[in-house]
């Protein structure tokens, strides 16, 4: 589904990737794990498309495009999701009108008919109850005054909505209490399915106690320096990031 | 340059009074004459006059008018023209006015609850309270449009709300410049009157049909008593050749509250003077704007709050959205004397610029001579939140329509203080045709 090929990428004149490598298949949980300021971060915003950032080589393909080609909102459309590492606040506009505008533009893209206003209420209020989110929240200007849990649920509830077919979780953990992770992790597992594909940036192995890998990758200096299994990211708990970058660091 | 002007006013003012015919002596006239004294010692402000300097109206009436009179013709207009600048579904008092000239077949009010009649006639019947408050609120001596409105006065709207009435509709004042023959001037003049504990909402409809010129220059006064509450509106929507100087003077009692929204669509140039003396304790003064411009349009909003008690409060919120070659300019004054300590002041200005061409001019302006206060402004300028509009591409929505949703939820802000819900579905409506949203 997605082949990343030699990706470099920069911002401000400051190289962050540096030649990632990566293939994804549909059904298939990868999680991308690594120290403060590897890259992760900037590997979701640079597949979503973030403008900030410049590729400088190497090339994306996904379901056989090239998604480097495309505008934020034609990857969002052909089926990639970013679940926001810091969710802002759009005052003034509500999560279901801004929905349903989203939702409707990527169907008239794909060739459905759009949803009218009763159909799609139907269909959130089924979803909502994947991520026990409340229609209060909803009707509400987009994540003004949410907590930091509802904010990422929120992410997961416009995931359940926009059904993507690859799914990228930015530190979707972060700031989160072990309920709320529960919650938010419990909504991604029912949305996996053996179509659909995730990619988990994390930095602690918590989350992937609830959303198991399938692979997970080391991104160091922005580069995947180690792959292996979900004992992995037990291994790296227990021991830390500290010996993959003596590691990395002697071999240079 | 403006002192020809100066004089060519001047003469027009004696024309004016020999047209009198025996009103000469009238309390009224006693006070046009103050206006043309003020005008004569002031006159129009210059280029480099600091509350006029980027907004050169002086320069405006000099080029842009003959100043021939007479200066209208028809002194009405069809019923279907009205309701072009009606407001839809708003059922509401209106008093209508043509080029100054007051409009029985147009208008629509019954006096049961509130006097709602031309100044002309309220001169006579509410002669004491009229004479009490007339010409004593607007500060036009100290403004040479003022001025101008003071010295030529000829009508406008009275309204007098009595002691514990909550008036049941709101009251619509229409007035319309028919410029299809010629220039239109005319200078509207209104006196509102709030009594003890009463409550009334105003709506001021600024309107113009016809190609050639139209200035109004028009002064307002509302003068409100210990716990009344007063909702003001003032619309305006007007073409590039329409412009526009007003003056609303408040004057508040003790636990009174005003709240002013003032919406701007467009206009040639267009300066309105918002200024409110909140000379009471446990007062509320709240003033919000909204100014959407494109093309060539100015707007200018200058706005004043004088807290001369303690204990009271003020809130401004002033938002605009300029595209094309518009200007907007934005002067926010808040004075808070020596003895009105505990006082709450906050203002707040924002603007999104969408052009390079278009500019905003802002200044906030606070003087602050008691030491027990809580006053804050804040003022931005800047383009649309780029994260925002990542995020709403990122989930799907194209540029454009992200940057119109954006839009036009920074413009839907201030429509939260309309409480006139068909006041505020026609705002909503305009503002969303602006923003081509359809929700």
């Amino acid at each position: 589904m997605l082949s990343i090929k030699n990706l470099q990428a920069s911002i401000e004149d400051k190289q962050i990737l540096r030649g990632i490598n990566l293939e994804v298949k549909p059904g298939e949980v990868h999680a991308i794990m690594g120290p403060n300021g590897s890259g992760k971060s900037t590997l979701a915003s640079v597949l979503a498309g973030r403008e900030d950032y410049t590729v400088t080589g190497g090339e994306v393909d996904f379901l056989g495009k090239d998604l480097l080609d495309m505008d934020p909102e034609v990857r969002a459309r052909e089926g990639i999701f970013l679940a926001f590492q810091y969710p802002i606040e759009i005052p003034g506009v509500s999560t279901t009108n801004f929905l349903k505008t989203a939702v409707n533009q990527v169907r008239e893209y794909n060739g459905l008919e759009k949803l009218d206003a009763v159909s799609f209420l139907k269909i959130m209020k089924e979803k909502m109850k994947l991520v026990e989110i409340d229609q209060a929240l909803l009707s509400r200007s987009l994540n003004e005054g949410f907590s930091g849990g509802e904010k990422k649920r929120n992410e997961i509830f416009q995931m359940a909505m926009l059904e993507p077919k690859l799914a990228i979780l930015d530190e979707t953990d972060s700031g989160l209490d072990i309920d709320a992770l529960k919650i938010v992790a419990n909504g991604v597992n029912q949305l996996k399915s053996k179509d659909n594909a995730t990619i988990v940036v994390t930095h602690y192995q918590r989350l992937l106690d609830y959303i198991v890998p399938d692979y997970v990758h080391v991104l160091y200096k922005g580069r995947i320096v180690k792959s292996g299994t979900k004992e992995l990211a037990l291994e790296l708990e227990e021991k830390g990031y500290d010996w993959i970058k003596e590691e990395v660091d002697a071999a240079v | 340059m403006s002192s020809n002007l100066n004089q060519t006013l001047i003469k027009k003012f004696e024309q004016f009074e020999a047209s009198l015919n025996g009103e000469a002596s009238s309390s009224l006239h006693g006070i046009r004459k103050q206006g043309i004294k003020a005008f004569d010692q002031i006159g129009l402000p210059s280029a480099k006059h600091e509350e006029y300097k980027f907004t050169n109206l002086g320069k405006i009436l000099e080029k842009k008018f003959e100043w021939i009179s007479p200066h209208h013709t028809s002194e009405t207009i069809d019923i279907d023209t009205l309701a072009t600048f009606q407001i839809p579904n708003l059922d509401a008092h209106s008093i209508v006015f043509v080029n100054g000239v007051y409009s029985e077949s147009l208008s629509d009010h019954d006096n049961a609850q509130v006097a709602i009649t031309e100044l002309q006639k309220a001169k006579e019947t509410h002669k004491d309270i009229f004479d009490k408050h007339f010409g004593q609120h607007a500060t036009y001596k100290e403004d040479a449009f003022a001025a101008l409105n003071t010295a030529f006065i000829t009508n406008g709207t009275f309204i007098k709300v009595d002691k514990n009435v909550v008036v049941d509709k709101p009251i619509a004042i229409y007035n319309l410049s028919d410029a299809t023959a010629n220039e239109s001037v005319n200078y509207p003049r209104n006196l509102i009157l709030a009594g003890i504990s009463s409550q009334v909402s105003v709506i001021e409809i600024f309107g113009t049909i016809g190609d050639h010129n139209t200035l109004v220059n028009t002064v307002t006064e509302i003068a409100m008593e210990q716990n009344a509450i007063v909702d003001y509106y003032k619309i305006g929507n007007d073409s590039e050749q329409a412009y526009h100087v007003g003056m609303t003077q408040v004057h508040q009692a003790n636990n009174s509250t005003f709240t002013a929204n003032t919406i701007a669509f467009g206009g040639g140039m267009i300066r309105n003077n918002l200024q409110i003396k909140v000379d009471g304790e446990g007062c509320t003064a709240n003033m919000n704007g909204l100014y959407l411009l494109d093309g060539k349009s100015h707007v200018d909003n200058h706005t004043v709050v004088d807290h001369i008690k303690p204990n009271s409060v003020s809130n401004e919120l002033y938002k605009g959205i300029l595209d094309g070659s518009s200007k907007g300019v934005f002067n926010g004054k808040v004075f808070v004397r020596r003895e009105a300590q505990k006082t709450n002041a906050f203002q707040s200005n924002k603007n999104i610029l969408l052009t390079d061409d278009a500019v905003i001019n802002t200044k906030p302006q606070l003087e602050i001579w008691a030491d027990d206060v809580k006053c804050s402004h804040g003022c931005t300028t800047g383009q649309l939140d780029l994260d925002a509009l990542f995020y709403l591409q990122a989930r799907g929505i194209d540029k454009d329509k992200a940057k119109a949703m954006l839009l036009y939820a920074f413009a839907i802000d201030v429509l939260g203080h309309v409480k006139i819900e068909a006041l505020k579905e026609h705002l909503d409506h305009i503002i969303a045709k602006r923003f081509n949203q359809e929700f």
